[in-house]
């Protein structure tokens, strides 16, 4: 997918544009009332628009029109920064949205159409969007293909670049886990019937852009607290104002309408309730840009709340497949006899393991001279393969497979193999044992390759707090040697799907978040037992309908990215929350002395910042209140950054910079204001 | 070190000091383990369960026990409203006091069962000795309900915890007879041999050298200041409460009911520590209050031994520092840690006049009424604090990016409502209450004149006083406030039942709540809560919240007189 660049949004001229006009629409009351804290502030404007409208009528007891008119448009602005904070998220959401949609547009589909229960009959020219869940269409090389489904009949290359970003092309054959196609992807080679697996307009993608656009979009549980404690910070300042009119009588101080709003807007926590929705929308967006299609918001929340994380080992731990590492002679033989039987007995294997073994030895299918070679398969009752030459049998295979070739045919298994073989189990590895004419060469051994940086990842897991579980067929022994080794805290060997399951629920039970990926049909139960599921877009179906996320690049390492969204997500919330608040201390400072010292003079000794007069210090104040929101646009939608350095840590470095920076920030931003403005006011 | 400022100390390090050990006790009780006192109280509480017909083993939920507490607060309601209003027609008045007006009863009694110990009465005069012995019933259930509820969240906040795990009635009982009631024994003895009366004749009468004849009101006194001063009730058998040299003979007696102000409060700390098995969370919170404690101690002692700036400018040398409205016997810096410590922990009896502090020391004393969890009542104190710590917990856990957990229990929207609604209680009642006398005052002359004995920012501080210390449940006065009228009597009564049981209910419900939930294991990604890390954030939550609200109010009232008085 065409990455979005964050400069980039930011100075669209056309987004900004789009924003600034939602941000005018957002004014309407029914979209202001979702939001409590700004919809206070939206009804303090009305009130001032009433002020000073009274006042033009020739009201003198509220101060001058045009102080009056300030406030009343600085309020305006206030309400429209927020506004655009929200539409702004939203516009790169939708435009990276759009971008993946783009891919899907009309196209026209080869439908096949039924007859009685076989999709045999004649092939139909339609439109995409006729195409209903459970129909049939025929993709062939060349062809878009027009909607997501799964593949029924057929294998073709296919080209997902327009999706995933990466230009080789993939293998999708019909049965098995790789079944899966998505809309707007090419075929380049062979061709497939597809059936659709959604309706038009439910696909994943479709869902996430209705939760980007706001359409869908419900508050998470953690939204709905934090909200719930931000409007009763708004009703504290509500009473703290309200009550202030008859203290200010007690105290013989008029107290003007405008004074009044301006502390209350000031107290109440805006900055946060302004981009409060901007923050959430980002989350989303953040997950899209790292190519993960999330079925809701809460599922990213949860992310940053895990404990536990399933990984299959084969592909996410290990390299794909074991390789051939190293051959290990025995005493007396030649270790080139042994090269060039494992190499012979190899030519045909078509397995990974087998291609490795020829690598390993240097050797291509042209290096040796050989003659009517007879290819003895693989299968599972001799638990061997090789070659038959003339007069020469090799075989290779499991220790205890060539060891009962060996002892039948009168041969003994030499001692030095025997040790190897154990060897090389011990060390996580597997070992294959050659043999010629029943008699042992040598071993050769087969080892999984880590994933070159995996460690560092884990380690990374670790300080987050999430504990990672290694998912293996393989035996335990080797499974624990691989865990040592890659560094994860816990495995289980000889996983069968109900094991995954059942592990899961056992962490769950122990009152954990479990996330695990996934892309099989018999992973779906688990995807959908774990908190956060993430499936393959390659995955089938079923795994993709199960899990509450769909990664696009079909990479198992994701999530560990998306435990970092769901955790700045989280994280960009509470250290909003603390600036704004810490934001009040400042504003106290500026606004009481200001309220009250033409009747108490001696409250000056409260004015420490030493602001010019009673209306330049309220002015300060709400300009300060109000671009503050703009200011932090940037922040909201990036996300606080995030280092595994332990939660003690981590709240002291973000109460340092927010706290301690929410305190003193403001002072320094309102002194400055009040210099500026101090001539005019 | 001057001798009045190491008496302090001394008073400030003994209360710790006896503190965890009493914590222990404390902590064990509840806990049904065995300690030296079940040889005396075992037979004594099991003829109580006998006799009232309960079973103190049944497990209850967190419902079931706050219908327990409001069920038998509100059957001490009545008795005590019968009481109040008939006195007169009971015995045990020897010197005939009246009896009270209903709306005055309302007051006394609401005062009393909410731990508020607010009088708008005078002892000597209003109330007869039944009458006094009623009141001190109630200075012992009332404590003994506080801790209760307080034990009740204790046993929600255990690892293990289920949502029925505690039994009110149980708690209750065992507050009573085995803390309240021995501690009080102890320092009544001790007031006993310091010359506090404890009788049942009238008043005394003597003719002074002056030829004079002057009565001297006594009564049953010293069983009821030691209760007073341990259950922080506050409310004194004497108008002048402990300022009155029957009540306070000298300063040995003041220590004594000094440290009993503050020492079950620190107790329950400990206690907490003991139950929930997380001492190093006890200590952090007990860190927290002690810090924001001594930030409102320290600079009160140096205003009050600094002197009267007003007098300052007259060129009066004031060696003993403020001494307006204090007692020659306790000085300065004792008064100051008094004031402090009895309105930080919602006890409310006083040794000294609060209305003669200097301006802002009575800002300090008010503000410890305001935050209310720097030690805190009896029980309720924490209670408070729970509340404070439950929106830290929200506001960190979302700072270091993981769905808020309390001691291994998340934190959803609906514990945040109700947190939510207690932290706004409190200035609610106070803002709203001055804000209503503030507008009579002012618009209705006719009916406030003589509310109030000094105009401007004094006079305001005046009213706001009455009604954080009634919201506080503090009950101590700030005086100078003509309160025993029908509008001052009702409003402050209802302002002292609202917070008196919102605040014991929301905590309990709260932490009954997160015991249902599932228990998390800690993880390297969780928030420690038994850190200096998380004790600043509550402290800042504290100031933030608390504190803030009342700054305008403050500004208005002991902050425009310290700044006048320059």
């Amino acid at each position: 997918m065409p990455k979005i660049n964050e400069h980039m949004i930011l100075t669209d001229k056309r987004l900004l544009l789009t924003a600034m006009v939602q941000s005018f629409a957002k004014l309407n009351p029914r979209s202001m009332f979702r939001n409590p804290v700004m919809f206070t502030v939206w009804i303090s404007t009305l009130i001032m628009i009433g002020v000073c409208i009274w006042i033009g009528a020739g009201d003198v007891s509220q101060g001058s029109l045009v102080y009056n008119l300030l406030i009343t448009i600085i309020l305006l602005i206030t309400l429209l920064f927020a506004n655009f904070a929200e539409a702004i998220a939203e516009a790169r959401g939708k435009a990276q949205a759009d971008s993946l949609r783009k891919t899907r547009e009309e196209t026209p589909a080869k439908q096949v159409l039924a007859v009685g229960e076989m999709f045999v009959g004649e092939i139909k020219l339609v439109a995409s969007s006729m195409l209903r869940k459970g129909d049939v269409f025929l993709c062939e090389a060349g062809d878009i293909i027009p909607m997501d489904g799964e593949i029924i009949e057929g294998v073709a290359t296919i080209d997902e670049s327009a999706i995933t970003g990466e230009s080789a092309p993939v293998i999708r054959e019909a049965g098995g886990d790789k079944s899966s196609v998505t809309g707007g992807t090419k075929v380049l080679s062979d061709s497939i019937k597809v059936r659709v697996t959604t309706e038009p307009g439910e696909s994943f993608l479709d869902k996430m852009i209705a939760l980007v656009e706001g359409a869908s979009r419900q508050k998470t549980p953690n939204e709905i607290a934090l909200t719930i404690l931000l409007a009763s910070f708004t009703l504290v300042f509500i009473i703290v104002c309200v009550t202030l009119k008859p203290f200010g009588d007690y105290a013989g101080t008029p107290v003007t309408i405008a004074a009044f709003i301006a502390l209350f807007v000031c107290l109440i926590p805006t900055t946060i309730g302004g981009l409060l929705s901007a923050i959430g929308i980002a989350g989303m967006d953040r997950a899209l840009r790292a190519n993960v299609i999330t079925k809701s918001g809460k599922a990213v929340e949860t992310a940053g709340d895990l404990d536990t994380l399933l990984l299959d080992k084969t592909g996410t731990i290990t390299i794909g497949n074991r390789k051939a590492t190293r051959f290990h002679g025995i005493p007396g033989i030649d270790e080139s006899r042994l090269i060039r039987a494992v190499v012979l007995a190899s030519l045909a294997d078509e397995t990974p393991e087998g291609k490795s073994i020829l690598e390993l030895a240097g050797a291509t299918v042209h290096t040796y001279q050989i003659k009517d070679p007879v290819f003895i398969p693989f299968t599972a009752e001799t638990r061997s393969s090789g070659v038959d030459l003339a007069g020469i049998r090799i075989r290779k295979g499991a220790a205890d497979a060539i060891r009962l070739l060996v002892t039948k045919a009168g041969h003994y298994f030499p001692v030095e193999a025997e040790e190897h073989v154990r060897a090389i189990a011990g060390s996580g590895g597997t070992p294959l044992v050659v043999s010629e004419n029943e008699t042992v060469l040598g071993v050769v051994e087969l080892q999984d390759i880590i994933k070159p940086g995996i460690r560092e990842r884990f380690e990374r897991l670790r300080r987050m707090g999430v504990k990672t579980v290694m998912v293996t067929g393989d035996n335990p022994l080797t499974a624990k040697y691989i865990a040592a080794k890659a560094g994860v805290d816990d495995y289980i060997a000889e996983a069968r799907p109900e094991d995954k399951m059942n592990y899961i629920k056992k962490e769950q039970q122990s009152g954990k978040l479990v996330a695990m990926m996934g892309d099989g049909t018999n992973d779906a139960p688990a995807l959908a037992q774990a908190d956060v599921g993430v499936a393959m877009n390659s995955g089938t179906a079923a795994a993709k309908e199960a899990g509450n996320m769909v990664d696009l690049d079909n990479d198992p390492t994701k999530l560990i990215e998306i435990v970092e969204i769901g955790k700045q997500l989280l994280m960009t919330r509470g250290t909003l929350t603390t600036f704004s608040i810490a934001n009040d201390v400042a504003k106290y400072f500026a606004i009481v002395p200001a309220l009250f010292i033409s009747s108490l003079p001696a409250l000056q000794g409260l004015n420490i910042m030493n602001l010019h007069s009673p209306e330049s210090a309220i002015l300060s104040a709400i300009i300060f209140n109000a671009i503050i929101i703009p200011l932090l646009i940037p922040l909201a939608l990036r996300g606080v950054s995030y280092k595994p350095v332990g939660a003690g840590a981590l709240l002291r470095r973000n109460l340092l910079v927010y706290g301690l920076g929410g305190i003193l920030v403001p002072f320094a931003g309102i002194k400055l204001i009040d210099l500026l403005i101090s001539n005019w006011f | 070190m001057n001798a009045e400022i190491t008496g302090i100390v001394l008073m400030f390090l003994g209360t710790i000091l006896l503190a965890v050990p009493l914590g222990k006790y404390i902590g064990k009780v509840y806990a049904g383990e065995r300690t030296w006192t079940d040889r005396f109280f075992n037979p004594f509480d099991k003829m109580i369960f006998r006799l009232s017909g309960i079973n103190p083993d049944k497990n209850m939920n967190w419902k079931q026990n706050l219908a327990a507490l409001l069920t038998i607060n509100l059957a001490w309601f009545f008795f005590s409203m019968l009481v109040l209003m008939n006195m007169s027609r009971l015995p045990l008045n020897p010197d005939a006091n009246p009896s009270m007006s209903a709306d005055l009863a309302f007051n006394t009694t609401v005062s009393f069962v909410s731990n508020t110990n607010l009088q708008h009465y005078s002892g000597e005069t209003g109330v007869s000795y039944l009458g006094q012995m009623v009141l001190m019933l109630f200075q012992f259930i009332s404590a003994g309900a506080g801790m209760a509820a307080c034990a009740i969240v204790f046993f929600a906040m255990r690892e293990k915890a289920t949502p029925h795990n505690s039994n009110f009635y149980n708690y209750f009982v065992k507050s009573c007879t085995r803390v309240l009631l021995p501690l009080s024994l102890i320092l009544a003895v001790i007031l006993l041999f310091n010359g506090t009366p404890m009788t049942f004749k009238g008043k005394s009468e003597y003719v002074s050298l002056q030829g004079d004849t002057v009565q001297v009101a006594r009564g049953p006194s010293a069983a009821m200041i030691a209760i007073k001063q341990l259950g922080t009730n506050g409310g004194g058998f004497f108008g002048a409460n402990s300022a009155h040299p029957l009540e306070n003979p000298n300063y040995i007696t003041n220590m004594a009911e000094n440290m009993s102000i503050f020492l079950i409060p620190v107790a329950m700390l400990f206690a907490l520590g003991y139950i929930i098995r997380r001492k190093r969370f006890a200590w952090m919170v007990f860190g927290v209050m002690t810090i924001g404690f001594l930030l409102l101690l320290l600079p009160a002692v140096y205003y009050e031994m600094k002197g009267n700036p007003a007098l300052q400018q007259l060129g009066i040398a004031q060696p003993h520092g403020s001494m307006e409205g204090k007692e020659i016997r306790f000085g300065s810096a004792a008064s100051a840690f008094w004031a402090i410590t009895t309105t930080c922990t919602s006890n409310g009896s006083v040794n000294a006049m609060h209305d003669s502090l200097t301006p802002l020391s009575g800002m300090f004393a008010m503000l410890g009424m305001m935050i209310n969890a720097f030690y805190g009542g009896v029980g309720v104190g924490f209670l408070n604090f729970y509340v404070f710590m439950i929106i830290a917990v929200f506001i960190s856990g979302l700072m270091v990016g993981r769905t808020p957990e309390f001691l291994g229990r998340k934190i959803e929207a609906r514990e945040m409502k109700i947190a939510a609604i207690i932290a706004l209680l409190h200035p609610l009642l106070i803002l709203t209450g001055t804000a209503l006398s503030s507008y009579f005052y002012v618009h209705h002359p006719g009916a406030a004149a003589g509310w109030l004995n000094n105009t401007g920012s004094h006079g305001f501080s005046e009213m706001l006083y009455e009604y954080t210390s009634s919201a506080a449940n503090n009950g101590s006065g700030f005086e100078g406030l003509g309160d025993n009228t029908q509008f001052w009597n009702i409003s402050c009564g209802i302002v002292m039942l609202l917070s008196r049981f919102m605040p014991i209910i929301g905590p309990v419900a709260i932490a009954g709540i997160l015991a249902a939930k599932k228990y998390t294991p800690e993880s390297a990604g969780t928030l420690r809560t038994d850190t200096g890390t998380f004790g600043i954030m509550v402290f800042a939550v504290i100031f933030i919240v608390a504190a803030l609200s009342f700054f305008p109010a403050l500004a208005l009232g002991p902050i425009a007189e310290f700044f006048g008085m320059k």
